[in-house]
């Protein structure tokens, strides 16, 4: 049996009202709701981790042997995203990674891809993780529409909540919404063209394929799910398939907005949480053409239930001031730098050699004292010990704060800077940034957690690191 | 293992003016630093047998020194250990007397800040990755300190308001007497409504929380201490010598409270000894210490055991550290009034505890003063380099 083993997402803290939007542009076409914003030190390779973190909760690391991102917003356009995040992960050298891009349909390919690897025995668990940070021009429907999120699946022969039955592809060239290699922004084509030429007719086809190929009507499917740039759109096209109100997964187009690549999967999770064993879910994924992919809940699902998935990150929120955090978080605007040296440029062949250590944030455990340490120390700090250690890891470890400072002299695209010393439950320290946290609420012996951000952009080269956060939940 | 102890004296010191030298260049500098010491001395520069000298942004090997001084090929040390780079230089200067290589040497440090283009210090470049490094991470120097007063107001219960009292008012009393000095980089007395009202830097310290960044110059001749009198009828004796340097364990340990420098303690603790001090409070007449930032020189007087543990607050408040106190501290001003020159402070200090000890420092001149200390502080709190030196007549 193949299919999904485990789900889980990842929505960022930070939510803009539309309101403020609205109010920045006076515009005349307000749109309701908020969008979820990824913060500064956020991007779709972060926050695709993140989702892929949460997704293996409570499962084995090592049995990981594939990982796949999905996303039209990689932070490089040359260089793979997948194997910084399998190397965040601490997953193994000897898996499969790739990045699946260009189109809002990535997760789904992936997804496919994925379950075909599987399937095929040349894999026995790959994660699928998918997220987007998308950039509209400023004043269009868009900006109010785009939202920033990320989903991940994990695809695996053993230990199955949710069985692929089967499922029908459409590709086909179509634009609707684009981005060549010279834009920033997307751009739209007509909307009534992309909705009565494009996805009202493509994702219904595709839709009846699957239903088709699986032997199923319409009324067997527990929980449809699709992304759609336009909520109207998903409604039009679940009306020609003749699914009810009460089939249809909401697409989070009120809460998170549309998250571009992430959407099919977050979509997907949202319909896992929800289902019981004996449930059928459709998931779709569409742009330029349509995956549709037919999944059975098996009872497996309720062991795999103890996540943040969408629920939880939807409900663990905090409300942006205004639209100009907004600017200066996707850094639309040119700001005045800090009258210090600006940042070195970095050492790739010190970070290179620190792969296996730094970037998964593994130190060392003294096996002659027992104390955990990071950076690994060759010579113990506590027992002076010479190379006796074993790998220790302190990622997944919560932690309490020591001492911070919130520093306006520093060297960030926000300030202040929360410079935080974070002692770990079992023992360890770490000196790093806290993030997702409003300096006035930082207070000794509050408690953290890790998460993996972006720490800076020097010389072409973006930097990845960990950072301390309040605990969500 | 033999002691430092009266094996060599300071026969002359110079220091230039601390503050922004636009108009003078680290040359300049150290051409008016080593003047001055040697009419201080009243030898000549063909007397020095080697020199030692200290910087850390400026310059490079010892030619930073033999050239604008032209040394005539004598042996020069180039000396870098962060803020105690000058303290550092005149160890080792002294280390060669005493082993009886030398007979007259210069112990010189100087740093040009202000020609970086920056308000603040310049960038120390750092191998490896910078993972887990606050200033690769983005973090500025007062950063690295803050997170001392946040540990030290959170273990002594003090209010942010009491907190930020206490440390103020060690500016307070560093601005009054640097005030007083005509060399000192910020000449303005401050009031503690100011200090705790200035804007943040890095929370909690203020801007009057923090020293100047300075460009200067000093400057002191070492000579054997049995030829002392040769020079001068005042000579001042090098009582004890110590650099203690860290091995990252407050970046590593959880035991790490960061309310004491572990490093200040153990220099201390070997200054004493080497010097022969059982009870620093009462014996050691003055201090200049390493007060890059106000609660530094607080930590500082309880590691180097002039105050019990938690309770610095209390001698602030009773002025014990003023002019008029049982223990002066920052006599000419400190890092906190008359700048921070980074190589030169070491040697800065040293000059205004020569020149309290020969009774030389007309308004802010201390009683009789028997033994002066100088402590040095750099890298970070969590792992630093810390010089601890003592002298007297």
């Amino acid at each position: 049996m193949v299919g999904i083993r485990a789900y889980g997402a990842y929505i960022p803290l930070y939510r803009l009202d539309r309101a403020e939007i609205a109010k920045a542009w006076r515009s005349p076409f307000p749109v309701p709701g908020e969008k979820a914003v990824a913060n500064y030190d956020e991007d779709s390779l972060t926050m695709a981790c993140a989702a892929a973190i949460d997704c293996v909760r409570g499962i084995d690391r090592g049995e990981i042997d594939g990982l796949f991102f999905a996303s039209t917003t990689p932070p490089y356009k040359e260089k793979q995203c997948s194997t910084i995040i399998a190397g965040a992960m601490g997953l193994r050298r000897d898996i499969l990674t790739a990045d699946f891009s260009g189109s809002l349909r990535s997760g789904t390919i992936a997804l496919r891809a994925a379950l075909d690897t599987v399937k095929a025995g040349s894999a026995k668990n790959v994660i699928v993780t998918a997220a987007d940070i998308r950039l509209a021009g400023a004043n269009g429907l868009n900006e109010m529409f785009f939202g920033d999120g990320a989903g991940a699946i994990l695809v695996s022969s053993t230990k199955v909540a949710a069985e692929y039955i089967g499922g029908y592809t459409i590709s086909e060239d179509f634009m609707d919404q684009w981005r060549s290699d010279k834009d920033t922004f997307v751009r739209a084509y007509e909307e009534r063209f992309i909705r009565e030429s494009g996805y009202t007719r493509i994702v219904p086809e595709a839709v009846n394929g699957a239903l088709n190929v699986c032997g199923l009507k319409p009324q067997d499917i527990t929980r449809f799910t699709c992304n759609t740039d336009d909520p109207r759109h998903l409604m039009g096209a679940s009306k020609i398939l003749k699914f009810d109100t009460a089939q249809v997964q909401d697409t989070y187009f009120m809460s998170v907005g549309n998250a571009g690549t992430a959407v099919p999967l977050m979509t997907l999770v949202g319909a896992l949480e929800e289902c019981k064993a004996g449930d059928t879910i459709l998931a779709a994924g569409h742009s330029d053409g349509c995956d549709a992919l037919v999944f059975k809940v098996k009872p497996q699902i309720e062991k795999v239930r103890d996540r943040g998935g969408i629920k939880r990150h939807l409900e663990s929120k905090r409300m942006m001031p205004n639209y100009q955090a907004y600017v200066l978080w996707r850094g639309l605007m040119y700001m005045e730098p800090q009258s210090r040296p600006g940042r070195p440029t970095e050492s790739l062949s010190a970070l290179w050699r620190d792969r296996d250590w730094g970037l998964p944030l593994r130190g060392c455990k003294c096996t002659n004292c027992g104390t955990p340490q990071y950076p690994m120390q060759r010579v113990c700090q506590v027992c002076q010990t010479v190379d006796k250690y074993e790998p220790y890891s302190f990622a997944d470890r919560k932690a309490k704060l020591t001492s911070f400072s919130n520093d306006n002299l520093a060297i960030t695209e926000v300030p202040p800077l929360t410079i935080a010393v974070v002692d770990f439950e079992g023992g360890g320290r770490l000196t790093c940034n806290m993030t997702d946290r409003e300096p006035s609420d930082v207070v000794t012996g509050m408690a953290v957690d890790m998460t993996f951000r972006w720490m800076h952009y020097v010389g072409g080269v973006h930097s990845y690191w960990w950072k301390c956060k309040p605990v969500r939940f | 293992m033999e002691s430092i102890k009266d094996k060599v004296a300071i026969v002359g010191m110079g220091c230039t003016k601390f503050g922004e030298r636009w108009n003078a260049g680290a040359d300049d500098m150290i051409i008016e630093a080593a003047q001055e010491a040697y009419a201080d001395a009243g030898i000549e520069q063909k007397d020095i047998q080697a020199a030692w000298v200290g910087t850390m942004f400026s310059g490079d090997t010892g030619r930073c020194l033999s050239e604008p001084l032209k040394l005539n090929y004598i042996p020069v040390t180039r000396v870098e250990n962060m803020c105690a780079t000058g303290s550092d230089a005149m160890r080792n200067a002294a280390y060669a007397v005493a082993a009886g290589v030398y007979d007259v040497v210069l112990a010189l440090g100087f740093d040009k800040l202000k020609d970086t283009g920056w308000a603040g210090l310049g960038d120390v470049p750092f191998p490896g990755t910078g993972r887990g490094l606050i200033g690769s991470q983005g973090g500025s120097g007062p950063s690295v300190f803050a997170l001392l007063a946040t540990a030290y107001f959170a273990k002594y219960k003090l209010s942010p308001q009491e907190g930020k009292r206490m440390i103020g008012m060690i500016s307070v009393k560093s601005h009054h007497n640097g005030a007083k000095h005509p060399k000192a980089h910020l000449r303005r007395e401050v009031t503690i409504e100011q200090v705790m009202n200035a804007p943040i830097i890095a929370w909690p310290l203020g801007l009057f929380d923090c020293c100047g960044v300075t460009d200067g110059a000093a400057a002191a001749i070492l000579v054997r201490a049995d030829m002392a009198k040769k020079y001068r009828k005042d000579p001042v004796r090098i009582k004890a010598l110590q650099i203690s340097v860290g091995q990252n364990q407050g970046f590593c340990r959880s035991d790490f409270e960061y309310t004491s420098v572990y490093e200040t303690v153990h220099a201390g603790k070997r200054a004493y000894e080497e010097a022969g001090i059982k009870n620093p409070r009462k014996e050691i007449s003055m201090a200049q210490v390493h007060d890059c930032f106000s609660i530094t020189e607080a930590v500082i007087m309880e590691d180097l055991g002039f105050s019990a543990r938690g309770h610095v607050r209390d001698d602030i408040e009773a002025g014990f550290f003023e002019l008029t106190g049982g223990l002066p501290t920052q006599t000419d001003g400190g890092l906190k009034s008359f700048g921070h020159p980074i190589g030169a402070s070491g040697l800065r200090m040293m000059y205004e505890v020569y020149k309290q000890l020969q009774g030389k420092c007309g308004e802010r001149q201390l009683k009789n003063p028997q033994l002066g200390l100088t402590h040095n502080l750099g890298g970070f709190p969590a792992s630093a380099t810390v010089s601890c030196c003592i002298a007297g007549l």
